[in-house]
């Protein structure tokens, strides 16, 4: 069985989350086909001020994810402070107040597995730099589901310990600078 | 496992656990579920949920355990502060033009919401004219709300959350602490009747001037969250107020046409009658 062709974009970042979110986003057209799923690791009591920190970069639009809003393509959805972003078994987004997992709400993990199990091999997940181990056991089943996994280099990342870990989970992931991975995520939202 | 055969076993389960006990989450938003659901047959050490569904369908003392899995308490008092400052500032003033009130919180969980609602018509001097119902289909969750016990090293982000909703007395004034844990005063719930009530499955039970539910329906598929605000608007008395957490709301609901938005940014909504 081929694999089938990205269909939706996931990305974790915890510390240096913006710097690396800036670098990644900002060169994505207008047009770019697929959606972004993106869990910032946020204060819980903070007003979300990224998305629109965000939107006065990028070409796309850039906002806070709702519960149970349909996916749609060349937008970036952030989760919310203090809850959880999830991918439902129709493809639309959910929000939950479960407890924190790895200490985080939102999780990565927790958006990474939900959507590797709807989206399977037509995934792309993207794990960048941070101070904790969010992320790692979600761009585990990101791989194992068939989709690609990608992290940032930890040598370059403001913080190595998140990309270290999910490398560590998923040794098979490709290693790349932040400027390989928006080149990387430019090709495929923007081909054919 | 493949994963079609887990989802398989879920469906399954939640017939099962309807059909046996009459608790329905088949319709609640799956992805989260499954979440909880893989998490029970790991922590409680089954290979499959298969055999846990074997295990629920002969022993009933097991079904606590799993809707401890099943139902999410995460709550805290005067969660989201802003939204108790909108209760106090904008909702209270027409409260007060009612002789006698009933407030419902739905999906109370262990009890710090209602609490945080007990404490606030205190302060605003309604407390004495109100009847609170608190619901939720926990049985221990409800026990422990009545009960109205919290671990000391909450309270601290309590105390925190009700100075910004604006409180007008100290929290301490409404607890005694002692082995580091904080019994909330009894007067507190002498008004309140803590029920098992289901949102999906049970019907009206009184007029309503003010219903919170928050939380709670973030967890519900489209079509339940229809069928739990029809309750919510069927409850609610001419003009009354129906509250929700701070992600939920009725934009996309079959109802969106019966409330009103009151008070928008903190999603308290008003119900609309010609
Ligand atoms: C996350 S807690 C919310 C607690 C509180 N309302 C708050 O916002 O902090 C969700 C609660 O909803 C309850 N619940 C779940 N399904 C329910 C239903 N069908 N009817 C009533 N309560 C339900 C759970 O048992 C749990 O106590």
């Amino acid at each position: 069985m081929s694999a089938s062709p990205p269909r939706v974009v996931v990305i974790g970042a915890s510390a240096g989350a913006v710097q690396a979110l800036m670098a990644i986003l900002p060169p994505l057209p207008h047009d770019y086909r697929l959606p972004i799923l993106v869990v910032v690791h946020v204060p819980p009591d903070r007003d979300n001020v990224l998305a629109p920190l965000l939107e006065a970069k990028c070409r796309l639009t850039v906002k806070e994810a709702e519960d149970k809003e349909p996916i749609a393509g060349g937008v970036v959805y952030l989760a919310p402070p203090d809850y959880h972003l999830l991918v439902e078994t129709n493809g639309a987004l959910a929000l939950s107040a479960d407890a924190p997992v790895n200490f985080s709400r939102p999780s990565i993990d927790i958006l990474f597995e939900s959507a590797a199990d709807v989206f399977s091999d037509g995934l792309v997940g993207v794990v960048l730099t941070g101070a904790n181990q969010d992320g790692a056991a979600g761009l585990r089943a990101v791989a194992k589901a068939g989709g690609a996994a990608i992290v940032e280099n930890p040598a370059s990342a403001q913080a190595s310990a998140m990309p270290q870990a999910a490398l560590a989970a998923t040794p098979t992931a490709a290693v790349m600078s932040l400027d390989a991975i928006a080149s990387y995520l430019l090709s495929l939202g923007t081909e054919r | 496992m493949p994963e079609d055969i887990v989802d398989l076993e879920i469906q399954l389960l939640l017939e099962a656990l309807y059909q046996r006990y009459h608790y329905d989450f088949r319709h609640y938003a799956r992805a989260s579920l499954k979440r909880r659901l893989t998490q029970a047959r790991d922590q409680l050490g089954f290979p499959t949920l298969s055999a846990l569904q074997d295990r629920l369908l002969h022993d009933a003392a097991f079904l606590p355990r799993l809707l401890d899995y099943l139902t999410v308490q995460v709550s805290e008092m005067f969660r989201d502060p802003s939204y108790f400052r909108a209760l106090r500032e904008n909702v209270v003033p027409h409260l007060r033009t009612y002789p006698s009130l009933k407030v419902w919180v739905a999906g109370c969980s262990n009890g710090e919401e209602l609490y945080s609602m007990a404490i606030l018509f205190r302060e605003e001097g309604l407390y004495d004219r109100t009847l609170f119902y608190a619901t939720d289909i926990n049985p221990e969750a409800l026990a422990a709300a009545e009960a109205g016990v919290y671990p000391l090293d909450r309270v601290r982000k309590f105390t925190q959350n009700h100075q910004q909703s604006g409180g007008r007395s100290s929290l301490s004034d409404y607890y005694t602490a002692d082995y580091g844990r904080a019994a909330f005063d009894k007067s507190l719930r002498e008004r309140v009747v803590f029920s098992d009530h289901s949102l999906v499955t049970d019907a009206v039970f009184g007029e309503m001037h003010l219903i919170s539910c928050r939380n709670v329906m973030i967890y519900f598929d489209r079509p339940l969250q229809d069928r739990a605000i029809g309750l919510f608007h069927d409850s609610l008395a001419r003009k009354g107020f129906l509250g929700l957490g701070s992600k939920e709301s009725l934009r996309f609901s079959a109802h969106a046409e019966a409330f009103a938005a009151f008070r928008p940014s903190e999603k308290i909504y008003q119900r609309r009658d010609l």
